[in-house]
């Protein structure tokens, strides 16, 4: 039988380098690097398996249409698209942080429903209906951490690693919503019509993240 | 609404022009030429109706998924069909009322509210199949041969069969004791195949470590036939239910392989679309390029009950327009006679005898732009001596 191809899709910055080791493990190594060489598409070592390179919220939109077979996504990004159309057969463990509310140390009295700033709509509205109370999102795209300082916003909910930026700007983390790391996430249609090469795969990312949780 | 964009048509909602239009006609009709031959009788279920026959016992996602109106004459709230699979059990349930099995197929559009799925229509031409009044593999079968029937009927060579059973996941979660909004958790992880999830969920539930492992290990039985011995060494002990599931899958993968050397079949004992009315064995059929399912279906053996009568079921259904598309159901050729304009009582006659013969006659109108190629004609009627003839071009 042919070999059957495989496409991963992985986004540029963190979630790259981290997986690269994990991929090498598992005998892939991509032939460029994305940044130096420009390329959306990288071919690695293995004649059939290509890397595209796309924006982290993308991912599972790529994976899920069948464009890429796998990728690498986060747990913040799978939660937020709420969709239950990809498999997520293994948490990678890299790329780990804390999706946190923040608030300002010295806080402004707040009149009415509390007014969140966040990128993450969905999980915020989902987490403070949970709670039981209701709230006004504003959606932003960047830099959450200046809402407060200026008044558009009483919190903000966002992706928190060592909290500098947080105690930068006055504020402080004060619940945690999930705790994030990044997933592998896996084609529907895929997973069965190519379930021998990605099988295989999954086992050999499993022992790589393994190994390096021991390491 | 600017002028530019009155053409636009809604979101999803899209429509065939020649020759695609001819495509999904000679399909369609080939299609329930081939439901009619296995002895399926056609149903013309309604567009509308009142909303509680539409979406009794089908749960939430078609809920969302049906356009609401009001009826003004009743004052009740009518839904668009999003699915016609109910309506053909409400009309078997309820209409019909046969002791013997019934077999009836159908194909309409149907509405969705949201775009889901690859073909990112809103209004996809549902075509189906169902089987009732009978609870064995022979009708588990029958229905899945009908599915590897429509794919090659519609030319679609390379497709891949995708089995499992939502029962080893009821049992399980029934002899565990999980309570509703544990198995809603778990159900919502499973079907991701989320394992770090999983793990989690079952640590929270206090669980025996028994069940642990037997829910756990779900996740993991899916690829080729080593599936099902994998999934009987697992879940030795988890009891007649669970093994008479795996046992039934085992039995409709050896049949359908059978019936159709080479198969590609897949096992998915985890596999759970539909799982709210599915209750034994579900399948589904994938094409490679094409990211979601083509044909999906299962058995459903309680559905007629909210209509006053339960009776055992098995069917599937699937997108003409998708079947189309991946399928080579060829455009129809041009293949027809141009007749010239004359007033002339001869050629009446004989364009009406070609017509009558099944050739496709297209008259000239006086003063009219393009030749016979233009009007995808091949052929062109000619005066030739005393009378007409057909001459090719």
């Amino acid at each position: 039988m042919q070999t059957q191809t495989l496409t991963i899709a992985l986004s540029k910055g963190r979630i790259f380098q981290d997986t690269l080791p994990l991929l090498e493990q598992a005998g892939i190594v991509p032939l460029d690097d994305p940044v130096a060489s420009r390329k959306l598409i990288l071919d690695t070592n293995l004649a059939h398996v290509k890397v595209v390179v796309i924006r982290a919220a993308d991912v599972p939109t790529y994976v899920q249409y069948g464009a890429a077979d796998l990728g690498v996504a986060g747990k913040d990004v799978l939660m937020e698209g709420g969709s239950s159309e990809l498999y997520e057969p293994l948490d990678l463990n890299i790329a780990r942080c804390r999706l946190m509310v923040a608030a300002p140390k010295q806080p402004r009295p707040i009149h009415g429903r509390l007014r969140i700033a966040t990128k993450y709509v969905n999980i915020a509205r989902d987490y403070y209906a949970t709670k039981g109370e209701q709230v006004e999102i504003i959606k932003l795209y960047g830099a959450m951490e200046l809402a407060p300082l200026v008044g558009l916003a009483d919190r903000i909910v966002d992706l928190v690693e060592t909290g500098n930026t947080l105690k930068a700007n006055g504020l402080e983390p004060t619940e945690t919503i999930a705790h994030i790391s990044s997933r592998l996430v896996v084609n529907k249609a895929a997973m069965k019509m190519k379930h021998e090469p990605i099988k295989r795969l999954i086992a050999q990312l499993r022992d790589a993240v393994s190994a390096a949780k021991a390491a | 609404m600017s002028e530019f964009n009155r053409w636009l048509l809604p979101e999803g909602i899209d429509e065939l022009l020649p020759p695609q239009a001819e495509r999904l006609e000679t399909l369609r009709r080939n299609l329930l030429d081939l439901y009619y031959r296995w002895g399926y009788d056609l149903v013309v279920p309604p567009l509308v109706e009142y909303l509680e026959s539409l979406l009794t016992g089908t749960g939430h996602e078609l809920d969302l998924q049906t356009f609401k109106i009001t009826d003004q004459l009743s004052g009740r709230l009518m839904g668009v069909r999003a699915d016609m699979t109910p309506q053909a059990a409400r009309i078997e349930a309820h209409r019909l009322n046969r002791a013997e099995p019934t077999r009836l197929c159908y194909l309409g559009s149907v509405l969705h509210t949201h775009i889901d799925g690859f073909a990112a229509s809103r209004s996809p031409k549902q075509v189906g199949a169902e089987l009732f009044g009978h609870a064995g593999v022979e009708s588990d079968l029958e229905i899945l041969q009908l599915v590897v029937q429509t794919l090659e009927t519609a030319g679609i060579a390379d497709y891949h069969l995708d089995l499992g059973h939502v029962g080893l996941f009821g049992a399980l979660t029934e002899q565990a004791g999980l309570s509703d909004e544990q198995e809603a958790h778990l159900f919502d992880a499973l079907q991701r195949k989320a394992s770090a999830e999983i793990d989690t969920l079952l640590s929270e539930f206090a669980l025996d470590s028994q069940y642990r492992r037997w829910l756990a290990g779900l996740a993991e039985l899916n690829g080729g036939v080593e599936v099902l011995d994998d999934a009987r060494r697992l879940l030795d002990g988890a009891g007649e239910r669970v093994m008479s599931a795996i046992e039934r899958v085992e039995q409709l993968a050896n049949a359908i392989s059978a019936y159709r050397a080479g198969l590609k079949v897949y096992f998915d004992l985890a596999e759970l679309r539909g799982y709210h009315y599915h209750t034994g064995v579900v399948f589904a059929a994938f094409v490679p390029g094409h990211g979601q399912e083509v044909i999906r279906g299962g058995r459903y053996d309680d559905i007629g009950a909210v209509f006053g009568r339960s009776r055992p079921a098995v069917g599937f259904s699937g997108d003409l327009r998708i079947l189309m598309a991946l399928g080579d159901t060829p455009p129809t050729e041009d293949r027809g006679i141009f007749a010239p304009a004359d007033a002339d009582e001869q050629l009446n006659t004989l364009i009406a005898n070609l017509r009558d013969q099944g050739e496709r006659v297209i008259r000239e109108l006086p003063g009219q732009s393009g030749e016979a190629r233009e009007m995808r004609c091949n052929r062109r009627l000619m005066r030739r001596g005393g009378g007409w003839e057909i001459v090719p071009i």
